[in-house]
């Protein structure tokens, strides 16, 4: 299946490589190159590129491309999906999945690679299993192999590979019992220029993070389950009890992880908690236009609407903007064109306007299109859908957990058209 | 750059420990440190007794193979501590010697004898990864040791090694190909394995080592889809796609009556804008024709147990089911599979491009599904480009009149995106939305014409192009808009669109027959100032224009032509030249002008805008071949539903009873009948009756065994005849049933006579040696005559010789003969008893008679009387030594099919020396026999001396325990040892044995469900006569030949040597060439391979 990773970053080095099949040799990526460079923007490489002899199939995180070499047909979400799991497992080892990181622990990403696929062929994917057969790094650890000569790499085998659960270890202990839910509701909206919905709608999920000694075996329940119209499931859930009960019964992975996630039914008509009043124009012949924004709340459920960003892709004739903003910062990089407004929360009171001039390249003609407005907010305390958890009951454990559930609504893919 | 590996070395060295240096400035230094010298340092360190220092050692050294830095000539020093008792230094050990074993043949294989000891530890996980690492190092000299560690670990007590060994499989195979029959072996066994571990990595290699041995999933098919849900992701995605592709040979299409609906349907809907090409009537009968469709509940099974998957977090598994879906669910429970694609379009822009990909091929067929969700493919600003390419052929593949306008209006904004790309590709999509949707035409054509006064060069030229589609489908009604256009001329400065403009007046000048010379007379002012490609239109529309309304245009088009002679580009001048020649009538024009009008005005044909998703669902979805439209390599077809369902018997595991297997011969005739009953229309009753009975469980239909067992132990003949007389037929067999069922407690003796009887009373009732004892042929019993074991021989012409006497192959003493003489190999008996000439009672039975008798070859009474001696083809040899790897000796080698005396369980090996040096041989002989465990060799007696010239003819005997693992052996001369190995064809390893049809049936009978292997076939041309197809078996076979009461039935029967396990053989022919090969055997593996072997051999 997979041949060999390399892994790119924006400058077009190929910084690590790693074979599991016969070495294939780091001029394949030229082809990659060719059509990084057709592309012009990163977003636009497409994930499978076809070679005289092999097949490259990237993903493309945290400015990293990892280009996977293929030579025969495999499908291709299997690659893009795997790819996207080790760039999870580098995240979760190093804190983040950057190339410095990568760099700085190449041992323990080589044995990370090599544990993942055999010949090609995932083998162990589950963060659970990879911790007990090598240890992530944290600076306490470091110290101590560095005086004791110990390592990073697990000396018991693995025993979850053997379990029918695969993803939580034996032998968990811990001193506090603790299991918290976050309920966390994304709003994806398209906002014509009238302010109407064209598209609105609602996506969850549940992350959990799970500190239970030894083999808890979980259940959650909604009030409304109802509600939930597609889900998708991690591994552990009991898909039969979800059938018949709407209840999600489980053994969870030991620390965090992603329960479900979840689209709210498309009946229900989805609150936009804000609104957006614009007034953007360019004049026709003169090097000038106006920008005009404001922000209001609306169907908050008597929250409050925080963390407020407006981000902004202004049309490639302009060349600066002079803005006044009533609330939060703005900046404008006249190289991307990018207009970030931090607004962050909005009160009633006093509605957050931004507004002033935007500066044309003079003699360039007038844009016709104007931009349209993606908005970031956070509202805690809410999932907008009403889903409400209705209660967490543990069996097979003796001991008494601390259960916590949160709830936040965020906005998704909200953009507003102009 | 021999260096350059130098600078992360020196710098590793010098940095703190547990930091391996990484990605350095060249100019840092190091470029003075010679390579040797560097190396040396790391040398020491892995030298060293401290486990610190080997770490930091491999650290270092694994960073090197990170970064593509050849680190291959530390491999001595690294391999040495293979052994190393730090767990990460093995690891990193690993890691090196799977990357530089290839390299490095060798010195890896001091490594191999560490995972040697590794497999037998007793610890699973030290064994899985001594497997593992042995297996993933690419060195062909260690193909054995992998072969024998793998079979090995395949039948580990842990699942975990098992699993590995799968993984070990496809690694094997890549380093070498022969082994492929052995790895299908342990293919075979490893899919029976009942836990999940395993059930992903073995389909996994099965896909990569033998996906079309489709046969072999048969038996685990129930139990993979059970177990799927429990299987980890990445094993799902695989068997998922497995699984698709065998649904597709096993089952019927559940849409074959729903998709002439729905066709017929659409084109209702549709009917204004489609031709209908197939006439109403045919269809109607066609679908008259349909029988009602019952799915096999081994479809709906995998169906039911795959659709919960939808649910999987990960993005493959969802999109392997959707695709499952897609290819095999009936058209009403597709549609589930929407919402959780529509689902992953949440994910990375990756996974979104490629469920994209696959939506906008779904959307095709089955527009209805996304629907719904219309609004979840709207494209946001913020989408790369490709990403709204996608959505937007999505988009235009799901509008129909309902949804047309909301569509448009989305499309509006979308035109005035400031990605240019985009916006091009969104006025194709109105273009193909126009020609789809007859009632939007107009609003689009506006809309486009709107557009031809962007400021966008790309938006404009893309505009006239689709405009200029659009209305070459319907220009009359479109005068209007091509006056526009023709006024555009003043204003539009774009080239291309000018000249897209030109084009169309130029071709639809008789729909503006007033605007068009004016345009020409516009064109022509400003003809100097034009550019290149409009200069051409402009010489195009003077020329059509001449031709139609030469009255009005003559002058100008001359003009015109005039400027273009003197013009800069000789295009233009050749243009103008050419044009001038053909359209203005001088003396010296030829025929060609007679004929401008025709080609300049000749009716062209309308581009046809469609998707370019179209066929591509011919390709499986979700894999590569899809996603770039072109088969990838290794890429599987996804088959064609069948026309008539294959038997769905072959996937039951159960082992029944003897007397309840007859019963479900009887039901899977009876299920398939509605499938069959496609093509030979039988009666409406029976047919209801039959879609009733669900064919699963055998109890269900019990009372129906007593029919079955009389109908199958009667022949296809007699089956025919029922048939026939069915009406009737079918009540009076019931009350034959009722008499025969408490006969059938009986002794099997009675039993037997009983079929005897009935199977031969439709013929003529001649069934009167119902008393002849068992061992008797059966055809002979029927005569009444009491033939026992007569000798004799049936002479096969394509045995030319016969010479050589009995006694050479007798006994296992040399016999030199000269060279000269005639080849022993092709031997045939001299002294053969002339066959029997029974006298035929009765024609037809005579010739059924003659044809088993000509199977049979019975030998000389000193062998066991149930052992039959071999039917005689063409005895193959096969090459021990050629005379150039011999030095001159060559040794050739043939299964004589005699009994080794002395012991029954060895298959007697005939074996020809040839010496053709020019000195003598001395002392030839066998030793160093290698084999596995439980093989046996007796050895041939040395040959003290071999003339040069001369052949010696040996004997040897080898009991191969039932496997065709080869013997290797040594053959060894006074002064040379030969490594030589023999490899028997499966069909060696058996001694046909003596039964009557009763006994085989029965015997068959025990031997069904996983013991059972059935495969259809084509028997070609010049082997359809019985004598061909019983020639060729029994070369392929060791078998003996059992009589058979029906003409186009054959039945062979043989023992394997070491078990005497049976191997039953039946051949059916069905009409035509068509036929049925199964072999019943315990020994499973022998019975596959058998198979293969038969049919190959029928095939030739």
């Amino acid at each position: 299946m997979i041949h060999s990773l390399f892994l790119i970053n924006c400058s077009g080095d190929i910084f690590l490589e790693k074979h599991w099949k016969s070495v294939v040799s780091q001029s394949v990526c030229d082809y990659f190159f060719e059509a990084q460079e057709k592309a012009i923007d990163v977003e636009n490489v497409p994930p499978v590129i076809s070679t005289p002899h092999h097949y490259l199939i990237s993903i493309y995180r945290d400015k990293i491309f990892f280009v996977s070499v293929i030579q025969s047909e495999v499908p291709p979400l299997f690659v893009i999906e795997f790819l996207h799991r080790v760039a999870d497992t580098f995240q979760d080892y190093f804190g983040e999945c950057s190339e410095t990181a990568i760099k700085d622990n190449v041992v323990i990403v080589y044995e990370l690679l090599e544990e993942m696929l055999d010949n090609g062929f995932p083998l162990a994917t589950e963060s659970n299993i990879l911790k007990e057969l090598i240890k992530p790094p944290t600076i306490l650890r470091s110290v101590v192999n560095s005086i004791t000569g110990s390592s990073n790499v697990g000396d018991t085998l693995p025993t979850g590979q053997l379990s029918n659960i695969p993803w939580r270890r034996a032998g968990v202990k811990y001193t506090n019992n603790e299991a918290y839910f976050d309920v966390v509701e994304e709003i994806d909206a398209i906002i014509d220029k009238s302010g109407s919905t064209v598209f609105a709608e609602i996506q969850g999920v549940i992350d959990s993070c799970i500190k239970l000694s030894g083999m808890p075996d979980l259940s959650l329940s909604f009030m409304n389950p109802r509600l939930l119209d597609d889900v998708s499931f991690h591994p552990c859930i009991r898909f039969k009890r979800w059938e018949s009960e709407r209840v999600l019964s489980f053994i969870p992975p030991d620390g965090n992880f992603r329960l479900i996630s979840y689209r709210v039914s498309s009946q229900n008509l989805v609150a936009i908690p804000v609104y957006v009043k614009h007034m953007i124009s360019f004049k026709e012949n003169s090097s000038s236009g106006r920008f005009d924004v404001t922000i209001g709340p609306k169907q908050n459920m008597g929250k409050t609407v925080e963390s407020v960003v407006m981000t902004v892709h202004m049309p490639k004739a302009v060349l600066n903007m002079n803005l006044t903003a009533t609330q939060g910062s703005y900046t404008f990089d006249p190289v991307t064109k990018v207009l970030t407004w931090d607004v962050g929360k909005i009160t009633p009171q006093k509605l957050p306007n931004l507004k002033g001039l935007v500066n044309l390249q003079s003699g360039a003609p007038k844009p016709e299109e104007n931009p349209s407005l993606n908005i970031q907010f956070k509202i805690q305390q809410l999932a907008i859908s009403g889903l409400k958890v209705n209660r967490l009951d543990m069996y097979g454990e003796k001991y008494k957990p601390f259960k916590g559930v949160k709830y936040i609504t965020k906005a998704g893919k909200f953009q507003v058209r102009t | 750059m021999a260096a350059s590996p130098a600078y992360g070395e020196d710098k590793g060295g010098a940095s703190s420990l547990g930091e391996p240096e990484y990605g350095h400035d060249p100019a840092s230094g190091g470029i003075f440190s010679s390579d040797y010298k560097r190396h040396d340092d790391l040398k020491e360190m892995l030298d060293s007794n401290k486990d610190s220092l080997k770490l930091e050692a491999m650290k270092r050294i694994v960073a090197m193979i990170a970064r593509g830095k050849n680190a291959s000539d530390l491999f001595p020093a690294v391999v040495k501590n293979v052994a190393c008792k730090n767990i990460e230094v093995k690891k990193l050990v690993y890691v090196y010697l799977v990357r530089y074993a290839e390299e490095q043949q060798d010195l890896a294989l001091l490594s191999i004898s560490t995972f040697q000891r590794g497999l037998k530890d007793p610890n699973q996980l030290i064994r899985a990864s001594a497997l593992r690492v042995l297996s993933s190092i690419r060195v062909p000299i260690i193909v054995p040791i992998m072969m024998l560690a793998i079979k090995e670990a395949a039948s580990d007590m842990s699942p975990y090694v098992r699993k590995t060994a799968a993984h070990a499989i496809p690694k094997l195979y890549s380093l070498d190909s022969d082994q492929k029959d052995q790895l299908i072996e342990v293919i075979e066994k490893l899919l029976a394995d009942k836990t999940t571990l395993v059930a992903g990595s073995v389909v996994m290699a099965f896909e990569e080592v033998c996906p079309e041995r489709i046969d072999l999933i048969h038996k685990n098919y129930r139990k993979l889809c059970n177990l799927l849900i429990d299987v980890e992701e990445w094993g799902q995605v695989v068997i998922i796609n497995m699984l698709t592709r065998y649904a597709r040979t096993q089952f019927l299409s559940p849409n074959q009556n729903e998709s002439l609906l729905e066709e017929s349907a659409e084109k209702a809907f549709y009917g204004s804008e489609e031709e209908d090409t197939k006439e109403p009537k045919a269809e109607a009968a066609s679908l008259a024709k349909r029988k009602p469709y019952v799915m096999d509940p081994d479809h709906r099974l995998l169906l039911r147990n795959t659709k919960p998957l939808l649910q999987s977090r990960n993005a493959a598994v969802v999109m392997a089911v959707a695709q499952l879906y897609f290819h095999l669910a009936p058209k009403a429970e597709v549609g589930v599979i929407a919402k959780a694609l529509v689902r992953l379009l949440r994910s990375h822009s990756e996974v979104q491009y490629v469920v994209l990909q696959n939506v906008a091929t779904m959307s095709i067929k089955r527009r209805g599904m996304f629907e719904p969700y219309l609004k979840s493919f709207y494209i946001r600003s913020t989408d790369p480009t490709q990403i709204k390419i996608l959505k937007l052929e999505v988009l235009t593949n799901l509008a129909n009149e309902t949804n047309i306008s909301t569509i448009l209006r989305e499309f509006q904004t979308y035109i005035r995106s400031m990605d240019k790309d985009f916006v091009a590709a969104t006025i194709q999509a109105i273009g193909r939305c126009a020609t789809n949707i007859g009632k939007v035409r107009d609003t689009c054509l506006n809309g486009l014409v709107q557009l031809l006064s962007n400021r966008d060069e790309l938006v404009v030229a893309e505009s006239v192009v689709v405009i200029k589609k659009l209305l070459q489908m319907q220009p009359a009604q479109h005068s209007e808009i091509i006056k526009h256009m023709a006024k555009l001329t003043d204003n539009i400065q774009v080239p291309m669109a000018r000249a897209s403009i030109l084009w169309l007046i130029g071709e639809y000048c008789e729909h503006v027959p007033k605007i068009a010379p004016d345009v020409l007379r516009k064109m022509a002012k400003s003809f100097t100032n034009e550019e290149d490609i409009v200069k051409l239109q402009v010489i195009n529309l003077a020329a059509k224009l001449y031709l139609t309304n030469s009255k009005q245009s003559k002058l100008l088009t001359q003009y015109v032509l005039n400027l273009a002679k003197y013009d800069q580009n000789y295009d233009i001048r050749d243009r103008a030249r050419f044009i001038r020649q053909l359209i203005v009538p001088t003396e010296k024009s030829g025929a060609l002008n007679k004929y401008a009008k025709k080609l300049f005005l000749a009716q062209k044909p309308a581009p046809i805008l469609e998707s370019s998703f179209k066929d591509r669902d011919h390709f499986q979805l979700g894999s590569l071949s899809h996603l770039l439209n072109a088969k990838a390599v290794g890429y599987q077809e996804l088959p064609d539903w069948p026309d008539e369902a294959p038997d769905p018997s072959v996937r039951n595991v159960e082992v029944p009873e003897w007397t309840k297997c007859t019963s479900r011969e009887k039901r899977k005739e009876k299920a398939e009948k509605p499938f069959y009953s496609d093509s030979d229309g039988e009666s409406g009753p029976t047919e209801s009756a039959d879609s009733a009975v669900p064919h699963a469980e055998p109890e269900s239909v019990s009372e129906e065994s007593g029919s079955s067992s009389s109908s199958s132990s009667s022949s296809g003949s007699e089956e025919e005849e029922e048939e026939e007389e069915e009406g009737s037929g079918e009540q009076s067999e019931d009350k034959e049933e009722e008499e025969k069922r408490p006969k059938r407690k009986d002794k099997e003796g009675s039993r037997k006579d009983q079929w005897g009887e009935q199977s031969l009373s439709p013929e003529g009732g001649c069934g009167t040696g119902g008393s002849a004892s068992r061992a008797v042929l059966m055809g002979l019993c029927l005569w009444g005559c009491t033939y026992r074991a007569v000798p004799m021989q049936v002479c096969y012409q394509s045995c030319p010789h016969a010479a050589v006497p009995w006694g050479h192959w007798g006994c296992p003493h040399r016999a030199v003969t000269h060279q000269s003489s005639v080849n022993p190999f092709s031997l045939n008996p001299a002294v053969t008893p002339p066959p029997p000439q029974p006298i035929p009672s009765s024609s037809i039975i005579s010739t059924s008679l003659v044809t088993d008798l000509e199977g049979l070859t019975l030998t000389d009474t000193s062998l066991t009387p149930a052992l039959l001696s071999p039917a005689f083809g063409a005895v193959r040899t096969y090459e021990l030594l050629h005379r150039m790897a011999g030095e001159g000796l060559s040794v050739e080698y043939c299964f004589s099919r005699r009994p080794f005396p002395g012991d029954p369980h060895m298959v007697a090996v005939h074996i020809q020396i040839s010496n053709n040096t020019d000195a003598e041989v001395k002392s030839l002989r066998v030793s160093e026999p290698k084999l596995l465990s439980g093989m046996r060799i007796q050895e041939f007696p040395e040959i003290e001396r071999l003339a040069p010239g001369d052949t010696a003819n040996v004997v040897m005997g080898i009991d191969f325990c039932d496997s065709t693992q080869a013997a290797n052996f040594q053959l060894c001369t006074h002064t040379r040892h030969f490594y030589v190995s023999i490899q028997p064809p499966v069909g060696e390893l058996m001694a046909p044995v003596f039964m009557s049809e009763n006994e085989f049936k029965k015997e068959q009978g025990k031997l069904t469900g996983m013991s059972e292997i059935t495969e259809k076939l084509t028997l070609p041309e010049k082997c359809r006569s019985d004598h061909a197809i019983v020639q060729q078996v029994t070369s392929a076979a060791n078998v003996g030949r059992v009589p058979c009461g029906a003409d186009n039935e054959y039945r062979f029967a043989a023992k394997t040597m070491t078990s005497g396990s049976l191997v039953l053989i039946t051949l059916e022919q069905r009409e035509g060439a068509v036929a049925q090969l199964t072999v019943n055997s315990e020994k499973m593996v022998i019975g596959t391979m058998l198979v293969k072997d038969i049919i190959q051999a029928l095939a030739q």
